[in-house]
């Protein structure tokens, strides 16, 4: 069973969770093409920056 | 000529021996000893956990590829190290037990000239009764082969819940000082994923339990990152997850006994608690692999070489101190034992000086918080540096000359969340530096440039790929030195 636990002062009543939106951007082909480029050339510069330690 | 001897062959090991191979060629010999004939490419060990993928996908033989590129591989067992060689061999040496089958039980013995621990961690299941696949009544994704058990369970749990019945599913740590909670998270929501796919999420209640203060610890001491207009601390995103599918979680948590479908767990507060399950997969808490040492007469000087808890101490400051007086110097750089020059530990066999993690403990005084993970990325770039060290060195360097402080290296992990090409999608997470640096980062102890993280199919792409580039590289085929560690 799914945990419908959004009472209030509960656990789950207090963190974020993502709107409809947010969960489409997800797994939308064309936004996650562009996130794979950048997030790729993110990892290259943390690993450029690793090195030049 | 210079003889190498590598215990281990995992993702620091393995690389050590590739690099030093490329760079030294046969003129100086390599012997890789590993008690497995297999390397195991782990971060995979999780899709294997829920049948996405076999145990042959994330494995490959070892003995073809150091045959065809001159390392005498043994599957064996090291036993103990004389660094000061010993009443019969006056060169330091290795004694290994063959875990090969032709030769099982059969001891021998490998001399040396530098020697590389890479050993990995022993999983320590005996740390908590009843916790393990092996005697135990929990699963592991720790391995192919327990991942495999744990997938053919899970299968067992969807076809009950197919036919009606509801299911409680536990995962995390099974210690009060474990450390690998991302494996843990990403295995909970690969089950999350699978269950979903299978049509039988509403029959399940999926309960995280863990050592962590807050979720998004993961060891480290949690992560602060760029988010929406704010910097937000990784906790928030870890319980956001929690929520969206549906998750309860459990944090400051001891798992101290598992009996059959009970989890016995003590919580920061002192207090005792249980918790009952269908299927459960704990993480198991980490030690040293048992590794003993003696000096030249024969006398066992184990305790001047490892730490109590089994692991290498090298080049770290093992002083005792306050968590307030901790700072990134306290790490070790180059990895190089510090009363034997030609010893070095890799990956997660060397000995952390301390957590990386604030101490906690409980009001009963249990210890109650992650330790240090090591990672593939850091692993593989502490092997890197240390097999240009050990080939300077064999060319007449004095000293190490490469360093790889965990304080000043990053780490990038790809959490998968749900395997799908269209509709899976992945955490990727990097930090900047893994040990929080305050000193050259007041506000984060982290580069907030280099520290970022975000949920998406791009992350799963990735994942998926370097599973394939990985191996790719393991395996040494053309042009993988200039593939990424």
């Amino acid at each position: 069973m799914t945990t419908k636990n959004r009472e209030p002062y509960k656990q789950a009543y207090y963190p974020p969770v993502p709107t409809r939106f947010t969960r489409y951007m997800r797994t939308s082909l064309v936004w996650q093409f562009f996130r794979f480029i950048i997030i790729n050339f993110k990892i290259l510069k943390l690993l450029f920056k690793a090195h030049k330690a | 000529m210079a003889r190498i001897l590598i215990l281990g062959a995992g993702i620091s090991g393995h690389t050590v021996a590739r690099y030093l191979n490329k760079w030294l060629g046969k003129a100086h010999p390599i012997t890789v000893v590993s008690p497995k004939p297999n390397w195991n490419w782990i971060p995979s060990n999780i899709w294997v956990g829920v049948g996405e993928m076999a145990e042959k996908q994330v494995t490959f033989p070892l003995a073809p590829i150091y045959n065809k590129i001159g390392i005498d591989f043994r599957q064996a067992s090291a036993v103990s190290i004389h660094p000061e060689g010993g009443p019969e061999h006056a060169a330091p040496y290795v004694t290994i037990e063959y875990t090969e089958p032709s030769r099982a039980g059969e001891n021998d013995v490998v001399e040396y000239d530098y020697l590389v621990n890479a050993t990995g961690p022993k999983l320590n299941y005996g740390a908590t009764p009843g916790l393990g696949p092996e005697g135990g009544y929990t699963f592991s994704v720790c391995t192919p082969v327990h991942a495999s058990e744990a997938n053919a369970r899970l299968q067992e749990m969807i076809k009950a819940m197919k036919a009606g019945e509801t299911k409680t599913f536990v995962i995390g740590t099974g210690h009060g000082m474990c450390t690998c909670q991302g494996a843990a998270f990403e295995y909970m929501y690969n089950v999350d994923h699978t269950l979903r796919e299978a049509g039988v999420r509403d029959k399940a209640r999926l309960v995280w339990i863990s050592n962590e203060y807050e979720l998004g610890d993961f060891g480290m001491g949690g992560v602060h990152i760029h988010r929406g207009g704010y910097i937000t601390n990784g906790k928030v995103f870890a319980e956001s997850m929690m929520v969206e599918r549906g998750m309860e979680w459990i944090t400051r948590a001891h798992v101290n006994k598992i009996e059959p479908g009970k989890i016995h767990y003590e919580l920061l507060d002192g207090s005792f608690n249980e918790l009952e399950f269908d299927f459960s997969m704990l993480i198991p808490p980490f030690a040293g692999v048992p590794l003993k040492a003696f000096d030249q007469s024969g006398a066992e000087i184990t305790d001047q070489i490892f730490a109590p808890n089994g692991f290498m101490k090298v080049d770290a400051d093992y002083e005792p101190k306050p968590y307030e007086d901790w700072g990134p110097e306290d790490w070790p750089k180059t990895y190089q034992t510090p009363k034997y020059k030609n010893i070095f530990a890799v990956g997660i066999a060397f000995a952390p000086p301390h957590l990386i993690s604030k101490p906690m403990k409980s009001a009963n005084g249990t210890p109650i918080n992650p330790t240090p993970p090591r990672t593939g990325m850091p692993s593989a770039a502490i092997g890197k540096a240390v097999a240009m060290s050990i080939r300077d060195m064999v060319h007449g360097a004095s000293q190490p000359t490469h360093t790889a402080s965990m304080a000043n290296i990053g780490a990038a992990c790809v959490a998968s969340t749900g395997s799908h090409i269209f509709k899976g999608t992945a955490a990727t997470m990097t930090v900047f530096p893994v040990v929080p640096d305050y000193d050259r980062y007041p506000e984060y102890g982290r580069d907030m440039d280099l520290t970022f993280g975000e949920i998406g199919l791009a992350g799963h792409w990735m994942k998926y790929i370097l599973h394939h580039v990985f191996i790719y590289q393991a395996k040494m085929r053309p042009g993988w030195a200039i593939l990424p560690d």
